[in-house]
């Protein structure tokens, strides 16, 4: 065997090597071209699906309606009226009930979650942050029936004898707020069943705020600190300015829990189509009244009046969505344009 | 001409930072052994040395910037203008506020050129409108950077390219009005044009700030330094007046690493 190699010899082997792989790889090539063409288009199956899934609950919540928006008219949104034995329905109560009932879990849970966040990652010990925060997914996985049980059996009983007193005595006097809460301390209304979907968007609003603080570099973080900034100042200037954008997120994931929220509710909430303007009185909500009525809904236009009910909180959702991203915009002007 | 005139300015020379017997741990690593160094006022003190030697850590210590991670520790004493700032009394927003810091990479903050500047002011400072304009102006000027963002004040500051950024950061912590100014790596992120933008600036500085600067790069410290110090795993090899470190360094190790038989 001759240790040396002819260099014209290695060369041409090295261009047929070259010519073959070359070959391989235009077959093996337009294979991949294949499927990732395939790919693309599964994908965007996939995501056309979703579009087509959304139009077709839009027009079967429409079509069921029709009949409602045909015999009432706008005359529904403005109608407190419930009364299925006359067939006169109006979703005045329900609508305020979905909004009131979540703006109060929002105000509640909102700072709530915002100083889970804020303890989880700047303040608590290294420690604790991992039970800490297991703990909080854990809130969010119980079964919305169980804060529905728990509400009603635990919490408004002592809601009723201890808290609503109180509140009736101090705020209650309050010249204009007082309104909110008059009326007997029954447990349940609209109040109780704000506060329940308080404690259930917390965990929601809490794990997307630590998620997205977390992602903050430590760099941005000490320029901060480096210029004497407390940490208060640091989270309040610097970290939920860069982290907005998720923070709205977990904020409107937490409303949309809150304005779809059906169990917890109607076991809190009193079910009851009347108009008060106290907190403590019972209401209802959209989600509530679907779930109560669907069953012993006789008649079609009863049951086309729920429909329509169905359609409205689609609808406010809509809107809610498209006022979160409003806000973004607006806070990114704030911000200074970036162009 | 007169050598007596340049004689008084040597010998007004005064330590604005002394470290005293430093030792430094990360948990139960040692980062830094038995620092001690005179840092003088009014002047570019240069930290060089392999990475991991300590030279960014030791700058940490000086704005106490390793405190907000709970294992980390330093004991024996750094007096700023005589006092002990790694005493238990010392308020340490106080003390950032008088010993700035410019990072390694350009950290603008999510909001407009003109609020970045203010930020820091806004927490130690009431000022009226109209001051905090000045301010602003003023800080950016001193920093190169005003005649480039004038015009665009209400932009956001992450709109500004890198070297820019950087700039923004100087001049964010000279708005604050600080008497150290701790730079750690500020032009290893930036282009060489950048970079000679930010070491004129530095040089320009100097007459107003102590300034402290680690660098990888041992021109950069050659460039804009009046001291050196060359470090090594936690120790501090030699220190002194930067042309006679890189001129004729007195140990080896120093030499070895300059003339880079090492690093």
């Amino acid at each position: 065997m001759s240790a040396v190699v002819n260099p014209l010899q290695g060369q041409a082997q090295a261009d047929l090597a070259a010519l073959m792989s070359r070959r391989i790889s235009d077959a093996s090539l337009r294979k991949q071209y294949r499927l990732d063409q395939l790919f693309r288009h599964a994908t965007r199956l996939f995501a056309f699906l979703v579009l087509a899934l959304l139009a077709g609950i839009l027009i079967a919540l429409f079509i069921g309606g029709l009949s409602s928006m045909r015999t009432f008219g706008f005359g529904f949104f403005f109608s407190a009226e419930w009364n299925p034995v006359t067939e006169q329905f109006g979703a005045l109560v329900a609508i305020v009930g979905t909004l009131t009932t979540s703006v109060i879990a929002l105000f509640i849970g909102i700072p709530v979650s915002f100083g889970i966040a804020l303890f989880l990652t700047e303040l608590s010990p290294k420690w604790l942050r991992g039970p800490l925060g297991t703990a909080i997914e854990l809130l969010a996985a119980i079964p919305s029936i169980i804060y529905g049980m728990w509400g009603l059996f635990v919490f408004a009983p002592v809601f009723a004898s201890h808290v609503q007193p109180i509140l009736k005595s101090t705020l209650g006097s309050v010249p204009i707020i007082g309104i909110l809460f008059k009326g007997p301390p029954m447990g349940i209304g609209v109040l109780t069943a704000g506060i329940i979907l308080a404690i259930m968007v917390i965990p929601f609003i809490a794990s997307v705020m630590r998620d997205v603080f977390e992602i903050v570099p430590a760099v941005l973080k000490e320029s901060a600190y480096a210029l004497g900034s407390t940490t208060w100042e640091v989270v309040w200037h610097v970290v939920l300015p860069y982290t907005k954008v998720g923070v709205v997120g977990g904020i409107m994931l937490g409303l949309g829990r809150a304005l779809g929220e059906t169990m917890a509710v109607t076991f809190v909430i009193g079910n009851a189509h009347r108009l008060s303007a106290s907190l403590m009185e019972p209401g209802n909500s959209i989600a509530s009244a679907l779930a109560n009525e669907f069953t012993e809904a006789v008649g079609d236009l009863y049951l086309s009046a729920l429909i329509e009910l169905g359609l409205i909180l689609f609808f406010i959702t809509f809107v809610v969505l498209a006022l979160s991203k409003l806000l973004l915009l607006r806070l990114a002007r704030r911000e200074g344009r970036t162009t | 001409m007169n050598a007596a005139v340049l004689q008084p300015v040597e010998q007004a020379l005064t330590q604005k930072i002394q470290v005293k017997d430093l030792n430094f741990y990360y948990g139960k690593f040692q980062a830094l052994k038995n620092i001690n160094l005179d840092i003088p006022d009014r002047k570019v003190t240069a930290f060089i040395g392999p990475s991991g030697c300590g030279k960014s850590t030791l700058l940490r210590t000086f704005n106490r910037m390793y405190a907000l991670y709970p294992n980390q520790e330093a004991k024996g004493e750094i007096l700023l203008d005589g006092e002990n700032i790694l005493g238990p009394g010392q308020d340490l927003n106080r003390l950032r506020a008088k010993v700035g810091m410019v990072f390694q990479k350009p950290t603008p903050f999510p909001m407009s050129i003109h609020d970045n500047i203010a930020f820091g002011v806004r927490l130690y400072e009431s000022l009226s409108p109209r001051e905090m304009d000045e301010r602003v102006e003023w800080a950016l000027r001193k920093a190169a950077l005003w005649d480039e963002v004038k015009g665009k004040l209400r932009q956001s500051g992450t709109s500004l390219s890198g070297g820019q950024q950087q700039r923004l950061c100087i001049a964010r912590a000279i708005a604050v009005r600080p008497e150290v100014l701790l730079l750690d790596e500020p032009a290893s992120a930036l282009d060489p044009i950048s970079t000679g933008r930010i070491e004129e600036l530095v040089h320009e500085l100097k007459a107003d700030y102590t300034i402290v600067i680690v660098t990888h790069n041992m021109q950069q410290a050659a460039r804009v330094s009046d001291y050196t110090a060359y470090m090594y795993l936690g120790d501090l090899v030699e220190f002194g007046v930067t042309d006679e470190v890189f001129i004729k360094p007195k140990k080896k190790e120093t030499e070895d690493y300059i003339t880079g038989r090492f690093g």
